[in-house]
């Protein structure tokens, strides 16, 4: 599979994980990538743990295999030891974290204090996307198939005519890339 | 529409039903088949077609609406989850019977895993009982696609199809072209024939020859004949995979460099199975290895037990999904080649679903703890499941069974005169489903016990889609309305009462009288009243705001951690007490009344 990547996006329910999975998804439609996603639903989702799939490129299986990922991007910091498993050797994890946690030698990591700064903004549901905007300022050269601009360009045309909330959505996620580069 | 556009496998299934001219869809909701109907909603919406569309009250009466139908001679649908498919199957075996005039396909969903599921039943399997054939898709897309061939294999042998998707094709999503859509031009006309209609035993008997035929010639129509993925690929071994399988399978043997090795056939149809396509491995192949979810339904038609491996012979295994990473280890074994060395996941650790925070059943089962700490507390389907964290849900058996189980253990009790507090739980969804006939046998049978209808006005657990009592229906349009109140008290109940639960003092006031009721005067009914914190579409009051902190009279004791297992509040290792999480805390002020030393309070008290 050349040219494809593979993503484990994962969090509790309520974090707003589908949403995130959903831009990038529509991001790679964007960029003419064929992609499937996988999510959690029903009972599952209540309080528990969320994780979602996600796989641009020529691909059959909406799942992705252990030690195949290419990255993990964690809305909380337990989630990183729950699906560490998934990512292939180099992966990289983001991680909504304090700090970054002992023993992930091999893997490139970065942590932001998303919940500090939901708070501090006031907007306890904004964590996801100032995760995904972190990401996406970070690893600008760690070959994630999709850049800021695009994601933007997703966010306006998926919440174009729902103004609030577009503009939440864009500052939280421009306050995740403004601490990437701090 | 003529971009790619991101579809969730329910709303591909949607678009193919739109696409495909169905005039009539019904359902009930559940995971992992849900938002097919709400798709279906949305698409007839956006294009303009005029359809009808309901939540139908169960599944059975669903099944029903959309066959008349198709009796009509229009194209009709009804979608479901496996276990919906029982309520159901009562139609679905006769359907098959008497047949349809107009295209007829029912979408039962599986949940191998399974993820939010009481069994990990094969759908395949109740159709191949029902002698109704079946479409097995392995994405959101072919699931589209196989809704018109369904439709058109229905209408060719005027049968009801089965379309059976999993967790991974419903909730999977997928960039899809979705085709243009058609509205249909038929009209109903429903022609009379009592023979086949109506039929008798003795008619029911050519029907059934009838359906035989039927069958036969369904495993020989081309259109649903299995594909063979890879062609020009020869070998004395063959893969033949269905559903998702065949997907995971496809991707494994490229990853494997398997993909001009070993033939991989794909199977649309598993049953009936294709009976040249049977006759043919049979022929070819000196070993097959059959990936399918979860029955060896078509392994069982491959009567060859010494060239099949599959779940029969042991080579795969019976329980739970087929991963793809277990997918990769069965190839390489049947391939006789090393698979990658398996990665494990992390024993233990993450977090158990729960009820939300703010959640008003949260505060129902405290109360109905308090009311009979020493009860037995039948439960049933639906989010309030998660009552069995708190110690308020004692057995979980399908939809409606509360109410039956409930007045089962009170009858089994009497018999020795010892007749402990029995308090049962259902929602208002499950309850207009399956809870009113057992209600009524209660009551005649003078069954004593507390049934607490637990109303959030909604059905919480598969999305928030509506009940009878809320005046809205598929899409948001106006609908009649039931009287919950009004129903119970028909039913015979003489105590009929409702409160909010996240009046913590009132409601296990009102409990306490509910349970002397019952264990003196009979049959007593709580309606917990109070709306679902996640419900977007709930437009009345809510209950106000109460924000709380924790002050320096907590000692650490857990009891509201472990009793009451709000997730925002939350046990602190370094200071040992509780703190706040005021990043999920909804504010319901509930824990006030929870914590044994008062030490939570309302800010600003």
């Amino acid at each position: 599979m050349t040219g494809g990547e593979q993503l484990i996006i994962s969090g509790v329910g309520g974090q707003g994980i589908l949403f995130v999975t959903r831009i990038l998804a529509e991001t790679a439609i964007r960029n003419g990538m064929p992609v499937m996603t996988s999510e959690t639903h029903g009972m599952a989702q209540r309080g528990g743990v969320v994780i979602s799939h996600l796989k641009a490129g020529e691909f059959s299986s909406p799942l992705v295999r252990p030690g195949r990922a290419d990255g993990l991007l964690a809305m909380k910091e337990e989630n990183i030891a729950l699906h560490r498993h998934f990512l292939r050797p180099g992966g990289w994890i983001v991680a909504n974290a304090s700090r970054v946690p002992a023993g992930l030698e091999g893997h490139l990591v970065h942590v932001i204090d998303a919940d500090a700064l939901a708070l501090e903004i006031g907007s306890p549901q904004a964590v996801n996307l100032i995760l995904l905007g972190f990401a996406l300022a970070r690893l600008t050269d760690a070959g994630l198939f999709c850049s800021t601009h695009q994601v933007i360009a997703t966010i306006e045309r998926r919440l174009g005519e729902k103004g609030a909330l577009r503009a939440a959505s864009l500052k939280a996620l421009r306050l995740g890339m403004e601490r990437a580069e701090a | 529409m003529s971009e790619r556009k991101l579809l969730l496998g329910n709303d591909a299934m949607a678009h193919g039903l739109v696409e495909s001219g169905c005039s009539v869809v019904a359902s009930y909701p559940g995971t992992p088949a849900s938002e097919i109907l709400s798709g279906v909603a949305l698409w007839r919406e956006r294009y303009g077609v005029p359809m009808h569309v309901e939540w139908a009250v169960n599944e059975k009466v669903a099944f029903e609406i959309a066959y008349a139908a198709a009796q009509s001679g229009l194209r009709a649908a009804t979608a479901m989850k496996q276990v919906g498919l029982n309520v159901a199957s009562d139609p679905f075996m006769s359907a098959a019977y008497l047949g349809v005039t107009g295209g007829f396909v029912v979408i039962s969903a599986d949940d191998p895993g399974p993820h939010s599921s009481q069994t990990e039943q094969d759908s395949r399997l109740t159709a191949m009982s029902a002698k109704v054939p079946v479409l097995d898709p392995d994405s959101p897309n072919q699931a589209r696609e196989l809704i018109a061939a369904g439709f058109e294999l229905s209408e060719a042998f005027r049968v009801p199809v089965m379309l059976r998707p999993t967790t991974r094709v419903c909730h999977a999503n997928q960039d899809i072209l979705p085709g243009p859509v058609a509205p249909s031009e038929r009209t109903a006309a429903f022609v009379k024939d009592p023979t086949r209609w109506a039929a008798t035993p003795v008619f029911r008997h050519k029907l059934h020859l009838e359906l035989e035929e039927k069958l036969a010639g369904i495993a020989a129509w081309e259109p649903t004949a299995p594909r063979l993925l890879n062609p020009g690929v020869s070998s004395g071994k063959a893969l033949v995979a269905s559903g998702v399988a065949a997907a995971h399978a496809r991707e494994v043997l490229e990853d494997l460099g398997l993909r001009d090795v070993i033939p991989l056939w794909q199977v649309v149809q598993p049953y009936p199975l294709h009976t040249a396509f049977v006759e043919r491995l049979l022929a070819d192949y000196d070993e097959i290895l059959v990936l399918e979810e979860t029955t060896g339904v078509m392994e069982l038609q491959l009567a060859d037990r010494h060239r099949v491996k599959g779940k029969r012979s042991g080579f795969v295994p019976e329980v739970g999904e087929l991963s793809p990473e277990l997918v990769e280890r069965l190839v390489a074994a049947f391939a006789g080649i090393p698979a990658a060395p398996s990665v494990a996941p992390p024993t233990g650790g993450g977090r158990r679903p729960t009820l939300c925070p703010g959640c008003p059943h949260r505060a129902s089962f405290h109360a109905i703890k308090r009311a009979a700490p020493k009860g037995i507390y039948p439960s049933d389907i639906g989010c309030y499941t998660l009552g069995l964290n708190l110690g308020g849900v004692d057995t979980v058996l399908c939809m409606g069974a509360a109410v039956s189980q409930a007045a089962g253990f009170y009858h089994a009790y009497k018999l020795s005169g010892q007749v402990p507090d029995i308090v049962a739980t259902i929602g208002d969804s499950t309850f207009f489903h399956a809870g009113i006939p057992p209600l009524i046998d209660a009551v005649v049978q003078d069954a004593r016990f507390v049934l607490v209808i637990l109303d959030n006005a909604t059905t919480a657990m598969t999305g928030n889609q509506p009940t009878p009592a809320l005046g809205w229906g598929a899409g948001g349009v106006p609908t009649a309305t039931v009287d919950m109140e009004g129903l119970v008290k028909a039913c015979g109940v003489r105590f009929c009462r409702s409160g909010e639960p996240g009046n913590l003092p009132a409601f296990t006031a009102l409990m306490k009288e509910a349970v002397a009721f019952a264990r003196t005067d009979g049959l007593a009914v709580v309606i917990a009243r109070q709306p679902c914190v996640v419900d977007r579409t709930y437009t009345g009051e809510r209950p106000p705001k109460r924000a709380v902190r924790v002050s320096d009279a907590c000692n650490g004791c857990r009891f509201c951690t472990t009793q009451f297992e709000c997730p925002a509040l939350v046990y602190d290792e370094e200071t040992k007490r509780v703190v706040v999480d005021t990043l999920v805390c909804s504010k319901c002020g509930v824990c006030v009344d929870v914590c044994p030393r008062l030490a939570i309070e309302e800010v600003g008290k």
